[in-house]
């Protein structure tokens, strides 16, 4: 028998805000969470954006002995679900007598790693860096520190799939508990939001430039004039279980996940194609067989390079044939959250579905000649919608998407 | 070269940072690893902590002997350069 999947919990931490009610007003004020940064400029940065992430401080919850093992992006990530928990009313004592499980997004922690190196070649010592290093530096260091916080018996593993990470953490999660295998997983996806962690990106010439410096208009996806991403950071986290466990648990029952779809390019490293995305949403609606209009939006990947874009606005249109869906990227606003981003722009989604609005795709003033074939709302729009689309692509040609739908 | 004094000051400000305990926690006979709250592996903290403020490695060989306040602040003293 197969499990409905249902979103009962989520939290956040993110440039657009620190809770629901912050992002949600951000989302539709079309505010940018995206700031000039002058330490990048003097760093040798070619691009000076970069999101405003806040820094968290964990100090009033978690000891010193154990924040020493926790680097940046999972210090995000224990805030935002600590919020997400709460929301789904999934209290300590109940986690305690449960098999709940952990799977995040991350793939990389680049200041930790360096920090930590540097003290080793500096004093020429291993103890140099410090007894949190090891734990920092690993790709799993957020899956690792959450599920020893939170005493988290279920399935504990971290997905790293590039800018596709958050997504296929959710995607994952929905598997298993669909397939009975787990009850209840905490999921999300988490980035550093320092300098180091994106430095070789901005050496490949793949961030945002502009003459005139406003960071307000360097993220604009799908606009003739985009010319590169802005990277942002934070974490997001969702509680996903099974409709029983929600009912039984008393839990609030936010929306449903009604399918998951995926595929890779088998291609080129950084370049997308057409084919890979347009598989993975057609893989998608196939495996729910929804009418493709009920969907009453799709939150993109778009991230503003001229290439990606352009590639995600034809699998669109392919698989949305004369339906004009409305189509919108809120990296617009956050910039490019990377190894978060799928299960942040669930959230974004999730806050305009249940607020009735649309979040416009903010410095979307013309599209190109191959992005003219999706419907980009440029401004918030009020709407109702009762099921969303969301696209997550990565770095090797890694492509997930999911629905949601409004309970 | 430092002083006794100057070395109890300098440690207990450092460790109270360092491990978030009150200075007032600290006498020259009480166990260091019981008041930093220090378990095998952020002992290592510690011993970080005196190789870059002092510049002394301690071998692990010497940890044993470490036991109080007093004798890290006599380990200290000894091996200052």
């Amino acid at each position: 028998m197969e499990n409905r999947v249902v979103i009962t919990g989520m939290g956040i931490w993110s440039c657009l805000g620190t809770t629901l009610d912050e992002v949600r007003q951000s989302l539709y004020e079309g505010k940018s969470g995206i700031i000039f940064s002058q330490e990048r400029m003097d760093a040798g940065f070619r691009s000076p954006f970069c999101a405003n992430v806040p820094k968290a401080d964990l100090k009033p919850f978690v000891n010193r002995n154990f924040r020493q093992f926790m680097p940046e992006e999972a210090q995000y990530a224990y805030m935002a679900t600590k919020d997400a928990l709460e929301a789904a009313k999934l209290e300590q004592d109940y986690i305690d007598s449960h098999e709940v499980g952990i799977i995040y997004g991350n793939d990389s922690v680049a200041e930790a790693t360096m920090k930590a190196l540097d003290k080793f070649r500096q004093f020429g010592s291993t103890a140099a860096c410090g007894s949190g290093a090891i734990f920092q530096s690993m790709n799993s260091t957020v899956t690792m520190n959450l599920a020893c916080l939170f005493h988290l018996k279920g399935i504990n593993l971290t997905a790293s799939a590039a800018c596709a990470s958050g997504s296929q953490s959710i995607g994952l999660a929905y598997l298993l508990i669909k397939n009975g295998l787990q009850e209840c997983v905490i999921c999300g996806g988490a980035q550093e939001a320092n300098m180091y962690g994106v430095a070789s990106f901005d050496g490949i010439q793949s961030f945002a430039l502009r003459d005139d410096n406003d960071p307000t208009k360097a993220s604009r996806p799908f606009d003739s004039q985009r010319n590169g991403l802005v990277p942002g950071g934070g974490a997001a986290t969702l509680v996903v279980e099974s409709y029983e466990s929600a009912v039984r648990r008393g839990a609030p029952i936010l929306a449903e996940i009604v399918s998951w779809g995926f595929s890779g390019n088998g291609d080129h490293i950084s370049t997308p194609n057409v084919e890979g995305p347009a598989r993975s949403l057609e893989l998608c609606l196939q495996n729910c067989g929804i009418n493709i209009k009920e969907i009453g939006y799709v939150n993109a990947h778009a991230t503003s390079t001229k290439i990606g874009d352009s590639r995600e606005a034809q699998a669109i249109a392919r698989i949305f044939g004369d339906y004009r869906v409305p189509v919108t990227s809120t990296k617009s606003q956050t910039g490019h959250e990377m190894w978060m981003a799928g299960a942040s722009e669930i959230i974004y989604s999730m806050l305009m579905m249940k607020n009735d609005f649309i979040a416009g795709n903010v410095n979307f003033e013309n599209p190109d000649e191959e992005t003219a074939c999706v419907n980009v709302l440029p401004e918030t729009t009020e709407a109702h919608f009762d099921t969303f689309l969301s696209n997550s692509f990565g770095f090797g040609g890694t492509n997930s998407t999911l629905i949601v739908k409004n309970l | 070269m430092k002083t006794r004094e100057e070395i109890i000051e300098q440690v207990n400000t450092m460790l109270a940072d360092e491990f978030e305990v009150e200075q007032s926690e600290f006498t020259p006979d009480a166990n260091l690893k019981d008041t930093l709250q220090l378990d095998s592996i952020n002992l290592v903290d510690l011993i970080a902590l005196v190789q870059m403020t002092y510049k002394i490695t301690i071998p692990v060989s010497d940890l044993k002997q470490i036991q109080t306040f007093s004798d890290l602040y006599d380990y200290i003293e000894q091996h200052q350069a």
